[in-house]
């Protein structure tokens, strides 16, 4: 691979690489264990490419300033963990609520509360969906190794623009803090999305009109529009509204606007399902310790099969029905109560048996013990 | 529109989003009007001028004004507009708050944006109690004013907010009211000139909720006392303590220009680039 630099990395410098190989160029930050190295880096490399970092006086005012950098035209991210996640949530909604583009990367630990602020966990995966207050779509994305953590950095951020919406990099203290070898490609290799610009003359542009994909092209501050955002329910030309009519419309479409184009955002990994009797359901770091189960199972003349979720939100039910069709069961390994097996269990609605394998100790789950989750399905 | 020609700030308002909200009597109109005029003194490029403001009744200005705007979410509007000027430190980038949202939920913001001395205007308009949500006492009601939170009196000392934002880092801090609506614009032109922190304190009035409650009577009288309780600086300088009882000085408090931070940050962008840094 001639274009390509081999480098031993963590995952959380790898999201900082990847954001900025993406086009990241504002950071505000507030330290919190795991995510405290991506802040680090940022600080330290920002400057260097001309981009600006500030560590902010807490977390609600680092979501506040990234939604602000990004209407001021830059590409803007945080790095955060439960508790500052939790804080978060009400400036995460603005950004939904105003189609403002932005990265919220949510390095899982230990909860509820302060919990274990260095142990592993996936505890915020409803969180992810259903912090903030009030109906809307969001985009969640989870790594499973470091490399992955670089590409879904870049894109976390392509989404973004894309969708105009935040997104959030759902990954874990396992994935954050562990040493992987990544293959580095040739900026000029990856495809990075650019923010769109109003094509309508000043004056004429609504800033909030979608278009056929139901997405708007806000301009940036300081391009001359001169428009208004709110947090209030607002028309397309950007001012509130009570109109019944205008209010369902623009609610309706924060959701439609994701679950519409599911098939452009969705990914997910799938293997050996076809003849599988039994699917391992797993993402981010427990993936690894599923897919190796996975492997030992086949090894021991099981059929089992393994579905990984690369986008966790929108959650994708049409794939999912499919993959866990016809099974004996589906096996739902997660560091947490059972929160994506919820989901599961809708999509099965009763057609297929979910056994959730639950790890709340602060521990990662291991091979064997989801081989023997496995093994007791018969 | 003769008169838009007549008067040359009406174009900084959306005129197609008047008229505002405001209750009748109501200071805030005035307020934003003085930064209007302020604004046209200083010559600030509409196109390169961003205006936030929080929530709250004050926060409705943001939508009237013909600028690019933003009425964030309640007491963060400092935070939002740290965001933008650090993103783009070429935009003029001016605060609207209230007092409950710039001095209660937004407190901290306030701290900061002030130690860090970054180059925005913040408004304060003052009305001494949360009016949008109907007359909750604030951290500027005065103790022992009525409230709908505070039936039996306001025990809650109130905050000196020109003190505490002086004492924070604020280069540029002025206090004055809605009665001298020519004062508090020529302190705005000179809290716009300043590069950093400048921190306006603008007393006005809300007979709707706290004057009526505390039989302060019309917006009329509210306004006549803002005058008869004012002090200047200079004469504020050779009274005790207990003859300002009850009395505001108004005027520039502390005007101390120092580095701003988005240029502060020019320096380490250079620094970084040049193979400093650990």
């Amino acid at each position: 691979m001639p274009n390509q630099s081999r480098v031993l990395m963590q995952g959380n410098e790898a999201i900082l690489e990847g954001a900025l190989a993406a086009g990241m160029r504002f950071y505000a930050g507030y330290p919190i264990t795991p995510s405290t190295e991506i802040a680090e880096l940022a600080a330290e490399r920002l400057p260097k490419v001309g981009g600006r970092f500030i560590q902010m006086e807490d977390e609600i005012a680092s979501m506040a300033a990234v939604v602000g950098g990004s209407l001021a035209g830059v590409k803007s991210m945080t790095a955060t963990s439960g508790p500052g996640f939790s804080l978060k949530q009400e400036n995460l909604g603005y950004a939904i609520h105003g189609d403002i583009p932005c990265v919220v990367i949510n390095v899982q630990r230990m909860g509820p509360s302060t919990g274990l602020p260095t142990s592993p966990a996936q505890g915020d995966m409803q969180q992810a969906r259903f912090g903030s207050h009030g109906d809307y779509g969001i985009i969640a994305l989870t790594p499973s190794s470091v490399s992955e953590a670089y590409y879904l950095t870049i894109r976390a951020f392509n989404l973004s623009e894309q969708f105009r919406v935040p997104v959030i990099l759902l990954t874990d203290e396992v994935i954050g803090h562990m040493r992987e070898a990544v293959s580095l490609p040739d900026p000029s290799e990856l495809t990075v999305a650019e923010r769109r610009k109003p094509t309508a003359p000043k004056g004429e542009h609504k800033p909030f009109a979608p278009d056929a994909k139901g997405v708007p092209t806000l301009p940036n501050f300081g391009d001359g529009y001169r428009f208004h955002v709110t947090g209030l329910i607002h028309a397309e030309d950007g001012f509130a509204t009570s109109n019944p009519k205008l209010v369902d419309q623009a609610v309706r479409r924060l959701t439609n606007k994701i679950t519409d184009n599911i098939d452009e955002i969705y990914e997910a990994e799938q293997r050996e399902i076809a003849d599988a009797d039994i699917v391992v359901f797993s993402y981010g770091g427990t993936a690894r310790a599923a897919r190796r189960a996975v492997r030992m199972a086949r090894e021991k003349g099981l059929k089992v099969g393994f579905y990984r979720p690369i986008t966790i939100w929108p959650f994708h039910d049409e794939m999912v029905r499919n993959a866990i069709a016809g099974k004996k069961a589906v096996i739902i390994p997660e560091l947490n109560l059972g929160q994506m097996a919820r989901e599961v269990e809708r999509v099965a609605h009763g057609t297929t048996t979910v056994i959730p394998v639950t790890k709340v100790t602060g521990e990662i789950l291991t091979p064997a013990e989801i081989l023997a989750a496995i093994e007791e399905v018969r | 529109m003769a008169i838009a020609g007549k008067i040359p700030t009406r174009k900084y308002l959306r005129q197609d989003r008047l008229p505002h909200i405001w209750c009748p009597g109501c200071g805030h109109g005035i307020v934003m009007q003085a930064l209007v005029r302020a604004i046209h003194n200083v010559g600030l490029s509409q196109d390169k001028t961003v205006i936030v403001s929080g929530i709250g009744c004050s926060s409705r200005a943001s939508g009237y004004m013909d600028f690019d705007t933003i009425h964030t979410t309640h007491g963060r509007a400092l935070a939002f507009a740290t965001g933008i000027k650090m993103a783009n430190p070429e935009l003029n980038v001016i605060v609207m708050t209230g007092d409950g949202d710039a001095s209660a939920i937004g407190g901290n913001h306030l701290i900061h944006a002030a130690r860090r001395n970054i180059g925005i205007t913040c408004i304060c308009l003052n009305n001494n109690i949360y009016g949008m949500t109907s007359g909750q006492f604030s951290p500027t009601t005065p103790e022992c004013a009525l409230a709908t939170t505070a039936p039996y009196g306001v025990i809650d000392p109130s905050f000196d907010l020109c003190k505490l934002v002086q004492a924070a880092g604020a280069s540029y801090v002025a206090r004055g009211t809605a009665m001298q609506a020519r004062m508090l614009e020529k302190y705005i032109t000179n809290a716009l000139k300043n590069d950093g922190f400048s921190f306006i304190e603008a007393i006005d009035q809300c007979p709707t909720y706290f004057g009526r409650k505390n039989k302060l009577g019309d917006a009329y009288a509210m306004m006549k006392r803002q005058q008869e309780t004012s002090v200047s600086v200079s004469k504020a300088a050779a009274m005790t303590p207990a003859e300002l009882e009850g009395k505001q000085v108004v005027g520039e408090l502390w005007n101390s220009p120092r580095p701003e931070y988005a240029k502060s940050y020019d320096q380490v962008i250079a620094k970084a680039q040049q193979g400093g840094g650990r």
